[in-house]
């Protein structure tokens, strides 16, 4: 009765790279809103009617954001060293440990995540047969590190447009740039708040394999382990997987 | 996968794992935190922490290198430039000037300075470039120049041994307002001593009767309403460097 049965779910590099994105990548959206402060002229809306205002005057009051440029700049131009290379070393790492076949879509991927997402909405029962991620997260978190390569595509046109005036013009000139820099900027604090609640949800088992590593898997849920792509894949039907 | 398979173990072997690697993550949230105040909390390196103000230093050398005269601002046709150019900023422009007076000082050497007029400078070959002058503040606009190329200007009057040090000065006539630019920049081919915006003579708000023109820095550098020129391998003094930006801000 004492023991239980646990399977590695994240590896510990993974675990790191995780963990130190979140405070820089939070570091970078603050820095870059008292960046965006100086030049605030994005809005949601047609003519002369807006509908949402990137942002709105209470927003800066209440976060003290107003004349802050040159320090929002100090830090996004220091951070950015930490927010490229943790992310360029997760890329390498998922690429040699293979973990990348657990994260990229599959075939399947696009038609499945619909009914992943029925099944978040309880609007169907059973889950697709998934290993570690289900197809709705495939799609979401190999968009966030395509996001992540945007954002510093993105931020490097604008930081040094003449320099890499190629990049530049690939991404539709310096004014475009900077519209794609902070659109991707709204998708990460979206992407923030979707996986945060999604976290929550799917419960502590879930929220422990991202702090130490291991899932336990419950005692009354059916484990079929498959032999497909690499000898010892486990396939789970797990539905508080997340 | 390798790590993949399941295992069986005690309830406290769990136990034991999750203390262990929250302990961990709750020392790495510390650490976060008190880096951060450590940070702020550094001696101010011209209004900035010293270690950001190290890191902005380590930036130029990382991107200055990627710096050539052959990479060139982005030109535009006359069409494109606007017409009513933005003012930003008004300082070093005080009341008391007269242009009708005013003559460019260049210091060669200390006790050593040349003093140029306007019409002396417009005699030299005129270059214009329309290109998308950008403020640090996020803004930017084609707009249409007119002047002296510097690299022209240097060799007319004779400044190989200045262009040779590391940086130019510039200072306004009531030194309000001053700047200091690395020598690549400043012999960047699109570097103008400009005096002619729209093809017509600057206006006073845009630095009449000589301003620069450096497509490859900030709108922060292009000083407007130039009084003083001289050369050091020293940094020399900027005034929005002294207020916490990047002392190299180029592009």
């Amino acid at each position: 009765m004492a023991n239980k049965k646990i399977v590695q779910k994240h590896p510990l590099a993974i675990r790191w790279f995780h963990w130190i994105n979140f405070p820089v990548l939070a570091i970078m959206v603050w820095s870059g809103v008292l960046i965006y402060w100086s030049n605030d002229v994005y809005r949601v809306g047609w003519g002369d009617k807006t509908i949402l205002k990137f942002f709105p005057d209470s927003f800066y009051k209440a976060f003290h954001i107003p004349f802050r440029l040159a320090e929002g700049m100090s830090l996004h131009f220091m951070f950015m060293w930490f927010f490229a290379i943790n992310g360029l070393l997760y890329i390498l790492f998922l690429v040699f440990s293979g973990e990348w076949r657990l994260i990229v879509p599959n075939k399947n991927s696009f038609k499945e995540s619909w009914q992943v997402i029925l099944h978040d909405m309880h609007l169907r029962r059973a889950l697709p047969l998934q290993k570690k991620y289900n197809a709705a997260q495939r799609i979401a978190y190999t968009g966030v590190i395509i996001m992540g390569i945007g954002s510093l595509l993105t931020g490097l046109a604008i930081y040094k447009p003449v320099q890499f005036h190629i990049l530049c013009a690939m991404l539709g000139g310096y004014e475009w740039a900077r519209v794609e820099h902070f659109i991707l900027t709204i998708l990460f604090t979206l992407f923030f708040l979707v996986h945060v609640i999604q976290v929550i949800i799917a419960g502590w088992n879930n929220f422990r394999g991202m702090v130490a590593g291991f899932e336990v898997i419950p005692e009354t849920k059916t484990v079929i382990t498959e032999h497909t792509e690499t000898s010892s894949d486990t396939v789970k039907t797990n539905p508080d997987e997340k | 996968m390798k790590n993949n398979t399941e295992k069986l173990v005690t309830k406290s072997h769990i136990r034991n794992r999750t203390i262990f690697s929250f302990s961990v993550l709750a020392l790495f949230s510390v650490f976060i935190f008190f880096g951060w105040r450590w940070l702020h909390n550094q001696p101010d390196d011209n209004g900035t922490p010293k270690p950001v103000r190290n890191v902005l230093n380590f930036d130029e050398s990382v991107f200055g290198n990627f710096l050539s005269n052959d990479h060139l601002a982005k030109t535009f046709p006359v069409s494109a430039a606007v017409k009513n150019v933005r003012v930003n900023g008004s300082e070093g422009m005080s009341d008391d000037f007269d242009p009708a007076s005013w003559k460019l000082k260049v210091a060669r050497k200390p006790g050593d300075t040349l003093l140029i007029t306007l019409d002396e400078i417009k005699k030299l070959p005129k270059t214009e470039i329309i290109f998308d002058f950008k403020c640090i503040e996020g803004w930017s606009q084609v707009t249409h120049w007119g002047g002296v190329k510097f690299s022209d200007f240097a060799k007319k009057y004779g400044l190989d041994d200045q262009t040779a040090m590391k940086y130019m000065g510039l200072i306004t006539p009531d030194a309000g307002y001053y700047v200091g630019i690395d020598m690549p920049s400043v012999m960047h081919p699109q570097t103008l001593l400009c005096y002619e915006m729209n093809g017509k003579p600057l206006p006073m708000n845009q630095g009449a009767p000589l301003r620069l023109i450096i497509p490859v820095k900030y709108g922060i550098k292009h000083l407007k309403r130039i009084g003083t020129m001289f050369f050091s391998n020293e940094r020399p003094p900027d005034y929005w460097y002294e207020r916490g930006y990047d002392y190299f801000s180029g592009l």
